[in-house]
C-alpha cells in the first residue's frame, strides 16, 4: 500500500517535450513510472522516445486518457501557461495533477483550486517536487536513488528537505513521500497527506516538514490531535527568518507575528508531535519511534 | 508606496487624488504653491505608522510645505530613510472607512475586509468591536461582479448617501487587485469627504512577484532600487535567490527549505561559538553549476560582515560530483577574490565522487565536513576566530 500513487498509476507528462519534461520523463521512467504518453497539442500525433521507450504524444489530456487509461498527469508546462493545463486536466477527470511547475501567479491557483471544487481530481502542489512511492511509481522529480520502500510517510513543503529526511532514513525507507509545494495557495495540504497515511496499512510513522508562513502546520496539529493515532515526527524550517521577507518560496514569509516557526513547533509539540531542531535531530526521533514499533 | 498605490488606482478607475511626488524641499514648496490652499506632506515609504513616527504633516502655506517637506526627508521610518514626500491638496474626511481585498492563504480564496466604523485604526476596532469589521470571502472563480459588489457594500452597511458610490468603487478596486495580480489592496482611510463624496485617501497595493514576472513587466518600475539593500540589488541582478542577514557566517545552499533550515542550525551552532549568526539566505537551486556558485559566492564575498561560509547542498538531481565541480570552478574563476574560509558539505547522490573531486583539489580556504549539523559547527566556530 501506499498513498495518492503506485505501481498501477497510469501517468502522462504535461509539457514531456519540453526541456524540464523531457529529463524529469527519463527520470521517471528510470524510477518505474508506468509513463504512458505526454500532451503537446502543436506536436499531437508524433512519439518521443524517452528512456528507451517510445512514448506517443497526444493533443489533448481527454485524448490521452482515452487512448491510455491514464489517470495521473505531471504537469513541467511553464509557469504562463499551466492554469490552462490544470484547468484542462480538471475538465479531462485526472484522478491525480501533480503541478511541479515553480512561479505560477498565485491568482491562477486561486482559480483553478476554486475549479477544482466538487471535481474528482486531487491536486498535488504547484512548486514542489511531486510524489514518489518508492520502487512503485513516482510522478515528480525527487531523486528515486535515495531511499527504497519502507514504513515511514513523510509529507512536506519543501523539496530539498523531503531529499534530505529520505536520505537521513533510508535505512528504514518509506511508503510514500509526497512535497505539497512552497506556495501560498496549494492542492494537497499536511491534512490531507496526514489522512491518507493515517488510513495506509503500510505507513507506520510519519514524518511531516513544515515552514514559515500560512497556517498549514497549527491547522495540521489540530487535525493530529482529533485524527492521528499513528506517530508523527515533525520539522519546522525557518526560526531565524526575518519578518516580512520571503525566504525562496513564495509562502515562506512571516508577516507581522503569524506564520513563525516557532509559533508552527508549539503548536504541534502541544499535541504531541515530537519537533527536531535540526534535520539529523528529526530523524533521530523517527528512528526512536520505529525502534519502538519494533 | 502610497503615491504608487494610488497610480493603480486612479489606472482602474478608483477614486482618488494622486497629489505630487517630490524628493527636495523647494519642489514640496512648488507643488504646494500649486495646489493652492492647504496641503498635506506625507513620507513616502514602504512602511506603516507613518503619522505617528511624523512622517505626516498638514501645511497652511507653501512655505510650511517647504518646512515640512525638509524635516520629513531624510527622516527614518522603521529603519527606511524617507527619500521622497507626497504633497497632496487637504481634504479632511467627514467620516473614515476601511476596505481591502486580500489573499486568503488559510482558506484559499480571497477576502474582503470592510468597516465603516473606523478607518485608519482598523486593528483597534477589530479588538473592541469586531462586529464592525466584515469579512466577505470572495470566490476566486467567479469574483466581483456588480450584485456581488452590492452585497459586499450592504453588508458592510455604507451609508445611502454614498452607496452607489461604493459599489463603483469596490469593483473598480477589484479590478486592481485581480488586474494587477495583487496580493493585498488596501484603501485606508476610505473617505467620506464634504458633499458626500467617495475617495481613497491613503492605500496599500502588495503586488504578486511570481505575476509580475509572468505577465505585469510594467511592475518592474515599481521597485525603488535605492531602499535595497546593496548586497540583495546585486544578487538580484545576478538573478540569485538573496536575502541579507545581520551576521557572520555566510550560507550557501539548494532549495528554499534546506537553506532555511541551515540557517536555522547555523544560529544553534553559534550559540556555542560567540554568538556567531548566519549572514544570509541564499538558494541557488538545484542547478548549482560553476557560474552559479561563483555569482553566488561573489556576492557573499562582498558582504563586510562575512567571516566565513558555509555551502551546504544535498545532492538530488543534481549529483553530488557535478555540484563539487561547481565549487571547484567557482574558485577558479573567482581567483583571489575568494579570501574567506569555505566549510563544504556535500551530501546525497554521488557524495563519493563530490567528495573526492574536492580533496584532490585540496584548496587551502575549504574544509569539507560530512554532516550538517557538524558544518554548521565548524563555519560558526571559524567565524567566530
Amino acid at each position: 500500500m501506499s498513498i495518492f500513487l503506485n505501481k498501477d498509476s497510469k501517468v502522462i507528462v504535461q509539457g514531456m517535450t519540453g526541456g524540464m519534461g523531457s529529463k524529469h520523463t527519463t527520470l521517471m521512467l528510470d524510477a518505474g513510472t508506468n509513463i504512458v504518453g505526454g500532451v503537446n497539442a502543436r506536436k499531437a500525433g508524433t512519439s518521443v522516445e524517452l528512456g528507451g521507450k517510445d512514448l506517443p504524444v497526444f493533443g489533448t489530456v481527454k485524448e490521452a486518457m482515452a487512448e491510455t487509461g491514464a489517470d495521473v498527469s505531471v504537469v513541467f508546462v511553464p509557469p504562463a501557461f499551466t492554469k490552462d493545463a490544470c484547468i484542462e486536466a480538471i475538465d479531462a477527470g485526472i484522478g491525480l495533477l501533480v503541478v511541479i511547475t515553480e512561479g505560477v501567479p498565485v491568482q491562477d491557483t486561486a482559480e483553478v483550486w476554486s475549479y477544482l471544487q466538487g471535481k474528482d481530481t486531487r491536486m498535488i502542489g504547484p512548486n514542489c517536487p511531486g510524489i514518489i512511492t518508492p520502487e512503485e511509481s513516482l510522478a515528480g522529480i525527487t531523486p528515486h536513488t535515495i531511499a527504497g520502500k519502507g514504513p515511514v510517510g513523510l509529507v512536506s513543503k519543501s523539496g530539498t528537505l523531503t531529499y534530505q529526511m529520505m536520505y537521513e532514513l533510508k535505512d528504514y525507507g518509506f511508503s510514500t513521500a509526497i512535497g505539497i509545494g512552497g506556495d501560498p495557495i496549494i492542492g494537497t495540504t499536511h491534512i490531507d497527506a496526514l489522512e491518507a497515511f493515517e488510513a495506509d496499512p503500510e505507513t507506520k510513522a510519519i514524518v511531516m516538514i513544515g515552514e514559515i508562513g500560512g497556517d498549514a502546520e497549527e491547522r495540521a496539529a489540530a487535525y493530529i490531535k482529533d485524527h492521528v493515532t499513528k506517530p508523527v515526527v515533525g520539522y519546522v524550517a525557518g526560526f531565524t527568518a526575518p519578518e516580512g521577507k520571503t525566504m525562496g518560496h513564495a509562502g515562506a514569509i512571516v508577516s507581522g507575528s503569524s506564520g513563525t516557526a516557532q509559533a508552527k513547533k508549539e503548536a504541534l509539540e502541544a499535541v504531541g508531535v515530537k519537533v527536531g531542531k535540526t534535520p539529523s535531530e528529526t530523524a533521530a526521533l523517527m528512528r526512536e519511534v520505529l525502534s519502538a514499533l519494533g | 508606496m502610497e503615491y504608487q498605490a494610488k497610480e493603480l488606482f486612479a489606472k482602474h478607475g478608483v477614486t482618488t487624488t494622486l497629489g505630487v511626488v517630490v524628493e527636495t524641499a523647494e519642489a514640496a514648496r512648488a507643488a504646494a504653491e500649486n495646489l493652492g490652499g492647504v496641503t498635506v506632506v506625507k513620507a513616502q515609504v514602504k512602511a506603516g505608522g507613518r503619522g505617528k513616527a511624523g512622517g505626516v504633516k498638514l501645511a497652511k502655506t507653501a512655505d510650511e510645505a517647504f518646512e515640512h517637506a525638509s524635516n520629513i526627508l531624510g527622516m527614518e521610518i522603521k529603519g527606511l530613510r524617507v527619500n521622497r514626500v507626497l504633497v497632496t491638496p487637504a481634504t479632511p474626511p467627514e467620516e473614515e472607512y476601511y476596505f481591502s481585498f486580500l489573499l486568503d492563504r488559510a482558506n484559499r480564496q480571497y477576502l474582503c475586509i470592510a468597516s465603516v466604523e473606523g478607518g485608519v485604526e482598523i486593528e483597534e476596532v477589530a479588538k473592541t468591536n469586531p462586529d464592525a469589521v466584515k469579512q466577505i470571502p470572495v470566490d476566486p472563480g467567479t469574483g466581483v461582479d456588480e450584485e456581488k459588489a452590492r452585497a459586499i457594500a450592504t453588508e458592510a452597511k455604507f451609508p445611502e448617501p454614498v452607496f452607489e458610490q461604493a459599489v463603483a468603487m469596490i469593483q473598480a478596486l477589484y479590478k486592481v487587485f485581480v488586474d494587477e495580480d495583487a496580493t493585498l489592496v488596501e484603501v485606508n482611510p476610505l473617505a467620506r469627504l464634504a458633499g458626500d463624496k467617495l475617495e481613497a485617501l491613503d492605500g496599500k497595493v502588495s503586488l504578486d512577484e511570481n505575476a509580475s514576472e509572468v505577465r505585469h513587466p510594467d511592475h518592474e518600475e515599481f521597485e525603488i532600487r535605492e531602499e535595497a539593500d546593496p548586497l540583495e540589488s546585486k544578487a538580484k541582478d545576478k538573478g540569485l535567490n538573496y536575502v541579507k542577514l545581520d551576521g557572520q557566517v555566510g550560507i550557501i545552499g539548494n532549495g528554499a527549505g534546506l537553506v532555511m533550515s541551515t540557517l536555522d542550525v547555523v544560529a544553534y551552532a553559534g550559540e556555542a561559538h560567540g554568538g556567531v549568526k548566519p549572514a544570509n539566505f541564499l538558494d541557488i537551486g538545484g542547478g548549482a553549476n560553476a557560474q552559479v556558485m561563483a555569482d553566488g559566492l561573489d556576492v557573499i564575498l562582498h558582504d563586510p560582515q562575512v567571516k566565513s561560509v558555509f555551502v551546504n547542498v544535498f545532492g538530488g538531481i543534481t549529483a553530488c560530483d557535478e555540484v563539487a565541480n561547481g565549487i571547484v570552478g567557482a574558485l577558479d574563476i573567482l581567483g583571489d577574490e575568494a579570501s574567506k574560509p569555505l566549510v563544504v558539505r556535500l551530501d546525497g547522490n554521488n557524495v563519493d565522487e563530490g567528495r573526492r573531486i574536492l580533496s584532490d583539489r585540496n584548496h587551502p580556504l575549504v574544509t569539507m565536513v560530512d554532516t550538517m549539523d557538524g558544518a554548521a559547527d565548524k563555519a560558526a566556530e571559524l567565524a567566530n576566530a
